[in-house]
């Protein structure tokens, strides 16, 4: 797909848009002519892990960092196209946590897709979050780019359905993060069927987005910061020219680029995660582009968590992390080195202390 | 001869007495069977260390310490007793465990002698093993 197409389809639609529009003030009718080009934003909200205590209480700590995500999300100009939830908006799967947390993110003003976290699922295998949000995986084209959704927190079989009495024992053996007993992540045969076929139909040149809950490359398997099958992923979209992996689970800034796809972590809103190297009893593979974020202090409720903001630009994504007590990062795709770099942080000497993990 | 000899003298006896004169337990000896129990000992608080850490029951609200400290990560033992910043004074990893049942789990703190205390540090001080003591550094 070339520029033109893009441009032609974009602004008949526009056009159709207009005069639906057509008594609305300027300023909305030069949204829907600014909407006709390329470049576009969305917003990224992401592991609320709503938590129940009992009767109406959840855990505070965790309901603040999403009210605060969806607060200032809808405070952000120029708007969203949309808004993605990363996945783990319940911490163990309940009616009523994904109830709560779809109160809260109901009040987001945009349109808003989800993706599926192993927090939400492995209570009833996502029964009722479908009920809520609708399939668990899918796509769309929004402006010359393709998006897909993957539920990449699937599993073997034989762990899901035939290893566990209670369905409450299967959903806190996998909530347990350096729980011995979970199992690796996967995206499965049957999903990555679906996805060769879907993208068989989209042409190589068309920049493709993919949002997972885990990360679609191996960095460390004890905390399933890991997608047992993300190799067969890597390859139906290593054919295409610019493909970015966008995914949740690992509550802190990675990034990486294996071959034409890029890969971005987003943040939790609810609490950040060690690097893997700060465990002193096992290896990990953090990309060695990845410039941390910055030391969590425990003083700091909502430090080193926070919400994203994602523009594309030519079919790349520039990352805008919203660090709540922090400084915040952007971390975008330059075409110069073919890799996502830090803005700010990329060259070693402007590496600070903080960043320092141990 | 003091009471306290006199109660050696006695025990020596008695020892003596079913041992047929030999002493079966030296101070300054020991087997790889007793290294094995005292190891296993240890390992047996470590567990329950574990247990607490990841339990939904330490604190008042569900949330566990493992939940932001998956293999006790990102705790530091070997960085204590330190100056912590918000606190203004030197403590020691005890404090902090006890700000974090206090804060983040809504609980109460526990006594520093209290039996689930140092399991709680033995099990942060198992999952550090090897790391080389830094007392002090930020």
């Amino acid at each position: 797909m070339n520029n033109s197409d893009i441009t032609r389809r974009s602004f008949l639609k526009d056009m159709g848009a207009l005069v639906t529009l057509g008594s609305l003030p300027l300023s909305l009718v030069e949204l829907a002519f600014a909407g006709s080009t390329k470049n576009f934003r969305f917003a990224y909200i992401s592991d609320a892990h709503i938590q129940h205590i009992k009767g109406t209480k959840f855990v505070r700590n965790w309901d603040r960092g999403l009210i605060r995500a969806v607060a200032e999300a809808n405070l952000l100009q120029p708007k969203p196209d949309f808004v993605l939830f990363g996945g783990d908006l319940a911490q163990l799967g309940t009616k009523a946590e994904l109830d709560h947390g779809a109160e809260m993110l109901a009040k987001l003003k945009y349109k808003f897709y989800c993706v599926m976290g192993e927090h939400d699922y492995y209570l009833d295998l996502g029964k009722y979050w479908s009920e809520l949000f609708g399939p668990h995986y899918y796509s769309w084209d929004h402006k010359g780019v393709h998006f897909v959704v993957l539920n990449s927190i699937l599993t073997y079989d034989e762990w899901t359905y035939d290893r566990w009495p209670t369905a409450e024992q299967r959903m806190l053996e996998m909530a347990g993060l350096d729980n011995p007993n979970g199992s690796p992540f996967m995206v499965g045969e049957k999903q990555r069927e679906w996805l060769r076929k879907d993208l068989e139909k989209v042409k190589k040149d068309t920049p493709v987005v993919v949002f997972s809950h885990s990360p679609i490359q191996k960095i460390y398997k004890g905390w399933n910061f890991w997608t047992d099958d993300a190799e067969e992923v890597q390859a139906l979209l290593s054919s295409f020219v610019d493909v970015t992996v966008v995914y949740g689970h690992v509550h802190q800034i990675q990034y990486n680029q294996l071959g034409n796809i890029s890969f971005q972590s987003v943040m939790a809103t609810a609490w950040p995660w060690p690097y893997p190297q700060s465990y002193a009893q096992a290896e990990s593979y953090l990309p060695k582009i990845t410039i941390p974020m910055n030391r969590a202090h425990p003083f700091f409720e909502r430090d080193a968590t926070g919400w994203q903001f994602i523009d594309i630009e030519m079919g790349r994504i520039a990352m805008h992390y919203n660090l709540y007590n922090n400084t915040n990062r952007t971390v975008a795709y330059n075409p110069k080195t073919g890799q996502p770099e830090d803005k700010d942080y990329q060259s070693p000497e402007n590496r600070i202390s903080p960043q320092i993990h141990y | 001869m003091s009471k306290k000899k006199t109660g050696f003298t006695i025990a020596l006896a008695v020892a003596t007495l079913i041992t047929g004169g030999v002493l079966l337990t030296l101070a300054d000896e020991f087997t790889k069977k007793d290294l094995q129990r005292w190891q296993e000992e240890y390992m047996s608080v470590v567990k329950t260390g574990r247990e607490l850490w990841v339990s939904p029951d330490l604190g008042t609200n569900g949330v566990a310490c493992a939940q932001c400290h998956p293999n006790a990560a990102n705790t530091h033992p070997e960085t204590y007793p330190k100056f912590q910043q918000q606190l203004g004074r030197v403590v020691g990893l005890r404090d902090m465990i006890n700000w974090c049942i206090l804060n983040p789990l809504e609980g109460e703190p526990l006594e520093f002698d209290d039996s689930r205390m140092v399991a709680i540090e033995a099990y942060i001080t198992y999952e550090r093993r090897g790391v080389p003591l830094a007392p002090g550094k930020h």
